[in-house]
């Protein structure tokens, strides 16, 4: 499988990323070069191989329901490029 | 004696103990070193302040009898792990200024017992790379030349000549533990980034069981793959490092509530009596006959040791590096979600939401980062997640068995090489095709996809004097048996010499 222009666009889009016309071409070769790479794993028979949902076999931790850990609410804000009140701020979503 | 910089990790714990020097002057040593070797760009962060005032700690508890198992022990850290208070990049430029209000358990661990901070050290952005080229702070130049070679110090304390890249992901660790910027680093490993750096610069490297060390406060690439580890200059220290970054965590629910072994003391252990496999699938087309007798010779060492050697098969061996090309870039593309100028880190305005997520990603992340987020934005896609995704994940299935398969035999360990060549000069690999770059990692990278442990031991030079690596890999949580065996092929091929300061 390959991809063509416009779903290199597609993705870009999915990915949230910005790409200029110049781009494209270079990510569609690059990804087409990736694409094919991973195409050897079509000789495999897997029919009836259950995929790995876990590397190691383990049963997962579970803790008591509770509150451990919190109530700093200008520590989680304190990285964030523009915020309110304890708020992130962004463009308007709703009008 | 030997210059501070130059000792190993247990030396210079013994030296503290004894009082031969303290953990300021060892600390201030480091520092001094560092300072002298910005040119090869080892680390993104100096943190001399911070080094200067835990080592005054150390010193404090080392004159009254106290102290941890690493106290006083200067250490540079990937700047991939989280440091209260201080700026936190992943070698990218989408995090800015990040400067995360709290730390990571690996650093919270070695802390507590005692390690002292030097710096942040440079790596490929968000760990994707292996040569350290992909780096939003630039790539980083390796202690190690080529005979004959053109590199050297030039004006300004510059670098003159094309130089060698130290590997990567872990590129800043693996060439500050080289060039005697640190007694040992912290490392991660996704497909190979703690083993193949250092193969590259002369370094011993442990990638442990998937589950052995937290992962809470690491910045997060694949997180079914992601390991942390250290690098260090003997396997002693790699074991001595590794008991402190490990152990049970409950903000990781993929860390095994499993207790710690005394890693150090398996190091001396031996191999009489263990079951070596040597696989057959790892012996490649066009492999270089210097790596084919590297091997041999490694063979040869651990029988010699009292080891059986024994010829194994690992049938799905050539396709654990195309699954890989799948599961890791799908865990990153969502992963790497978080990063949308909402948060935290670098925000570019758009008309709206969705334009300023947009451009914010246009802008921060790379073009390595970039391609593996689309590649696995599309394996995840609706109509193709079944061809892709699902079968990478029943190969995983099939990779691991095969291990288990050998192991069930009473394969104790399997040795290969640890990489398909030396170190290669800077932009010399995957700048027209991205997979030539990859394939870097086809020895490493199966053992990430088992979720087991994996060592890579210096073990010889090449004919242009640049160091080889050989891998072991181990049975789920038995680290041990690598320690042991990581000594054996140590001891017999020699401490491999680093190179001078030619740099300072």
């Amino acid at each position: 499988m390959s991809v063509d222009e416009k779903t290199v666009r597609r993705i870009a889009h999915l990915a949230r990323i910005a790409v200029t016309d110049a781009e494209v071409p270079h990510l569609q070769g690059e990804l087409n070069a990736i694409l094919s790479f991973v195409e050897q794993l079509n000789e495999v028979d897997v029919e009836g191989i259950e995929p790995m949902t876990s590397v190691t076999p383990m049963v997962m931790k579970k803790r008591q329901d509770g509150v451990t850990d919190g109530g700093y609410a200008d520590k989680i804000v304190r990285n964030a490029p523009t915020t309110e009140d304890n708020f992130f701020l962004v463009p308007k979503v709703v009008e | 004696m030997t210059e501070l910089t130059h000792l190993t990790i247990a030396e210079a714990r013994d030296g503290l103990k004894a009082k031969s020097f303290s953990a300021t002057e060892l600390a201030q040593a480091h520092l001094a070193a560092i300072e002298k070797a910005r040119a090869l760009n080892a680390y993104v962060l100096e943190t001399p302040e911070k080094a200067l005032a835990m080592a005054k700690a150390s010193d404090e508890k080392l004159s009254k009898g106290q102290g941890g198992a690493l106290e006083g022990i200067p250490l540079g850290i990937k700047d991939l792990f989280c440091t209260d208070g201080v700026t936190t990049t992943a070698g990218s430029k989408i995090l800015g200024n990040f400067n995360p209000p709290y730390e990571s358990t690996v650093t919270r661990n070695l802390w507590n017992d005692g390690a002292v901070m030097l710096g942040k050290l440079n790596l490929d952005e968000f760990a994707m790379g292996s040569s350290n080229e992909t780096s939003a702070f630039g790539p980083v130049v390796s202690p190690w030349r080529r005979e004959g070679s053109n590199v050297s110090a030039g004006a300004a304390g510059a670098i003159e000549g094309t130089h060698l890249v130290p590997g990567g992901s872990s590129g800043g660790s693996a060439a500050a533990v080289a060039a005697h910027l640190c007694l040992g680093a912290t490392a991660t490993d996704t497909g190979g980034s703690i083993r193949q750096p250092a193969a590259f610069t002369g370094t011993v490297g442990i990638k442990p069981t998937y589950g052995r060390v937290s992962r809470w406060g690491t910045v997060a690439f694949a997180s079914s793959l992601d390991q942390a580890g250290p690098i260090a200059r003997t396997v002693r220290d790699t074991a001595i490092m590794l008991r402190s970054m490990a152990g049970p965590d409950d903000k990781d629910t993929t860390c095994v509530d499993l207790p710690v072994p005394d890693f150090e003391a398996a190091v001396s252990r031996g191999v009489k009596g263990l079951k070596i496999g040597i696989p057959k699938e790892y012996r490649i087309d066009g492999m270089s006959p210097e790596i084919e007798k590297l091997w041999q010779q490694g063979t040869e060492w651990l029988r010699a040791a009292g080891a059986e050697i024994v010829e194994v098969s690992l049938p799905h061996t050539k396709y654990a590096l195309p699954a890989y090309y799948i599961v890791a870039p799908a865990e990153a593309s969502s992963n790497l979600a978080r990063y949308d100028g909402v948060r935290y880190g670098l925000r570019e305005n758009g008309r709206d939401i969705v334009e300023l997520y947009e451009k914010t990603r246009a802008a921060g992340f790379g073009r390595e980062v970039k391609r593996r987020i689309m590649i696995g934005t599309y394996v995840l896609s609706a109509g193709y997640y079944d061809a892709y995704y699902v079968r990478a994940q029943k190969l995983r299935t099939l990779i691991k068995r095969d291990f288990e398969e050998v192991y069930a035999q009473g394969v104790h360990a399997i040795l290969t090489p640890a990489t398909p060549s030396a170190a290669f000069g800077i932009g010399e690999k995957g700048s027209g095709d991205p997979v030539e770059m990859y394939l870097n990692d086809i020895f490493t990278v199966t053992v990430n996809m088992a979720g087991l442990p994996g060592i890579a031991v210096p073990a010889g030079l090449d004919a242009q004097g640049l160091p080889l690596g050989l891998q072991l890999i181990g049975r789920a949580f038995d680290e041990e048996t690598l320690f042991a065996a990581g000594q054996v092929i140590e001891d017999a091929a020699g401490r491999i010499e680093l190179p001078t300061a030619w740099w300072a």
